[in-house]
C-alpha cells in the first residue's frame, strides 16, 4: 500500500535522512520506533507533503507522493495525526472535525464520519461546542485522532500518540488505535513508547540518525536484547 | 448636539478605517504578512472608481463594482507574484518586498496619471437625511450602514461558511490545516481577494468623503488603518472594526474639541498607551510562540 524507497531528506544544511526505505502492506500495523531526533517525525512529514525529499520515492496505492500537494495527499487517503496533536485550539470541537472532513464533498459521507468518529468517542460527542484549546490532553489527541478519521482515511499515520499522557490515557489510545485497525484502516505508527508501539504492531522499523537499522516482526524485535537494552529500558 | 456632530463624523471615518484595517489583519493572520502595499491598493481602487466616473460616464454603483473586481484581482496577483515564491523564508524577505510593491504602484500610477492630485467626482447629490434634528449628509450614513453592514457579512462569512473556517484554520495552525487537506494557496488567495475588496470599497468611501486624489494618497488611510488594526489587536477582525472606530471617534473629537493638529497625536497615543498596558492589542490573544 505504501512503499518507500531511499529517502532523502535535507532540513538546511542538516542532511536528516539517509536513504529511509520501508513498506506498509493493506490491513497492517507497522510502527517506526526510535529516539528522540531519529528522523521519525521527518519521515511522516515528508510523506504528507509538508517537507521535501531531495532524493528516492514514495508510492502510495500507485501515487507518488513527491509530486503531490499536502492536500491532494490528504485526498489520495493517506491521512496524519501530528505530533503534539495540533487542534485548531480557537475552534470548536466540531469545526475541528469539521476541518477534518474539508476533502469530503459528500454531505451524507460527512454525517456518517460525524456519527463514527462520536462512537468512537463519545467525550467529543459531549464537547462537541467546546473550543478545542479547553480539553485536556488525551480529549486533545481524541480530537486530533477523530479528525485525521473524518477524511476515511485509507492508511492513517500516527505521530507520537501517547507523548504527555498518563499511563491509563495512553491504553485508552493504543486500544483505540486497535479498533482503528480492526475496522479496516492501515496504520503506521511513529512511538518513542517503543514497548507499546512493538506490542500492538504488527511489524516494526528502528530508526537510527537517519537510517532503519533494524526491521522485522514486532513480537521478534520486542524480545531481541539490542532493542530491550536500546529502547525498552533493561 | 456638536459632541453627536463629531461623534458621527468619527464612525464616518472610523468605518472606513475600519474596512481598510480588516484587510491588513486577515493577511496578517493568515501569513504574519504585514502588507504595506494594501494602502496602495486604496489608491489604485480611488483611479479606478474615478477615470471610470470621471471620463467614462458610468453609475458610481458600476464604477463602484468594476474597482471592487479589479482590486480583488490586483491584491490576488500581487500575492501569486510578490509573495508566494517567498512563503517559506524568513519574514522580513517579504515585508521588504511589500514596501517594494507598494512603492512599484505609487510610481506607476504616477507614470499614467502624473504626481498632482486630481478631484474625485460627487457620486451623490442627495440633501442631508435630517434625523432627530440632526442633519447627517448621505454619503456619512451611507459609509457607515455599508461598512458595518459588510463586517457583519464577513464575520458570518468566517464563522459558518467552509472556506471561512478553514481561513481560521489556516490561521492557527498552516501546517496543521495542510494535514487537513486544506489547500492553503486557495485559501490564502481568497484572503487577500476578501482585503483588497473591501479596500476598493473604502477607497470609494473614503475618495467620497475626501475627493482629491493623488498616486501617494493610500499612505495615510493606509497607516491609520494598520494602526487600527494594532490597536485592536492584529489577526483579529472585530479587534480591526473596533479599532478603526476608536481610532475615527478619537480623531474627529480630538479635531472638534481641542485642536486638528494634535488629532493624530491623540491617535497615536492612544495606540502607545494601549500597547503599554496590552501589547497584542485590546481584542489580541497572547501569542505562544511556538518552537
Amino acid at each position: 500500500m505504501l512503499s518507500v524507497k531511499g529517502l532523502e531528506v535535507y532540513y538546511g544544511a542538516i542532511h536528516a535522512l539517509h536513504g529511509v526505505s520501508f513498506d506498509v502492506a493493506q490491513g497492517e500495523i507497522v510502527s517506526l520506533i526510535g529516539a528522540n531526533g531519529a528522523g521519525k517525525s521527518t519521515v511522516l512529514k515528508t510523506l504528507s507533503g509538508l517537507l521535501r525529499a531531495k532524493n528516492g520515492e514514495a508510492f502510495f496505492m500507485k501515487h507518488s507522493l513527491r509530486a503531490m500537494e499536502p492536500h491532494s495527499i490528504v485526498q489520495a487517503g493517506l491521512a496524519q495525526v501530528p505530533e503534539g496533536r495540533r487542534v485548531f485550539q480557537q475552534m470548536t470541537v466540531q469545526e475541528n472535525l469539521e476541518m477534518g472532513a474539508f476533502t469530503q464533498r459528500d454531505r451524507a459521507a460527512i454525517e456518517q464520519g460525524f456519527e463514527h468518529v462520536f462512537a468512537r468517542f463519545p467525550r467529543l460527542k459531549e464537547r462537541r461546542r467546546q473550543l478545542a484549546g479547553t480539553l485536556s490532553g488525551g480529549e486533545q489527541q481524541m480530537l486530533a485522532m477523530g479528525r485525521a478519521l473524518m477524511s476515511v482515511p485509507k492508511l492513517l499515520m500516527l505521530d507520537e500518540p501517547s507523548m504527555g499522557l498518563s499511563p491509563i490515557l495512553v491504553n485508552e489510545i493504543f486500544s483505540i488505535i486497535a479498533e482503528v485497525s480492526a475496522s479496516g484502516t492501515t496504520i503506521l505508527l511513529v512511538e518513542q513508547n517503543a514497548r507499546m508501539a512493538l506490542s500492538i504492531a504488527h511489524r516494526a522499523y528502528v530508526l537510527e540518525t537517519g537510517r532503519i537499522v533494524m526491521s522485522g516482526d514486532a513480537k521478534e524485535l520486542l524480545g531481541d536484547d539490542a532493542i530491550q537494552k536500546a529502547y525498552l529500558g533493561h | 448636539m456638536i459632541v453627536l456632530r463629531q461623534l458621527i463624523n468619527g464612525l464616518h471615518v472610523g468605518s472606513i478605517y475600519a474596512l481598510i484595517a480588516l484587510g491588513y489583519t486577515m493577511v496578517y493572520g493568515i501569513v504574519k504578512l504585514i502588507n504595506f502595499a494594501h494602502g496602495d491598493i486604496i489608491m489604485v481602487g480611488s483611479y479606478v472608481a474615478m477615470v471610470l466616473m470621471a471620463q467614462a460616464g458610468l453609475p458610481f454603483w458600476a464604477a463602484m463594482a468594476a474597482s471592487m473586481a479589479l482590486c480583488g484581482i490586483l491584491g490576488v496577483t500581487m500575492e501569486r507574484v510578490a509573495y508566494k515564491p517567498l512563503r517559506s523564508l524568513p519574514r522580513i524577505n517579504s515585508l521588504i518586498t511589500a514596501i517594494g510593491v507598494s512603492l512599484l504602484l505609487q510610481n506607476t500610477s504616477q507614470l499614467i496619471f502624473s504626481p498632482n492630485p486630481q478631484p474625485f467626482p460627487t457620486a451623490f447629490k442627495v440633501p442631508p437625511v435630517s434625523i432627530g434634528g440632526l442633519d447627517i449628509g448621505f454619503i456619512t450614513l451611507f459609509t457607515i450602514v455599508v461598512s458595518v453592514g459588510l463586517m457583519l457579512a464577513l464575520q458570518a462569512f468566517v464563522r459558518a461558511t467552509k472556506m471561512g473556517k478553514a481561513m481560521r484554520a489556516v490561521s492557527e495552525d498552516m501546517g496543521a490545516a495542510q494535514l487537513m487537506g486544506i489547500n492553503v494557496n486557495t485559501t490564502v488567495s481568497v484572503t487577500f481577494a476578501i482585503g483588497s475588496v473591501l479596500a476598493a470599497i473604502g477607497a470609494v468611501l473614503y475618495s467620497s468623503a475626501y475627493p482629491s486624489i493623488a498616486p501617494t494618497m493610500g499612505s495615510l488611510p493606509g497607516l491609520k488603518a494598520f494602526i487600527a488594526a494594532v490597536l485592536g489587536g492584529i489577526g483579529v477582525l472585530p479587534g480591526a472594526m473596533l479599532g478603526g472606530f476608536i481610532m475615527g471617534v478619537a480623531e474627529s473629537l480630538t479635531k472638534g474639541f481641542i485642536s486638528s493638529q494634535l488629532a493624530d497625536a491623540v491617535v497615536y497615543g492612544i495606540l502607545i498607551v494601549v500597547l503599554l498596558v496590552k501589547p497584542s492589542g485590546i481584542l489580541g490573544r497572547r501569542t505562544n510562540e511556538k518552537v
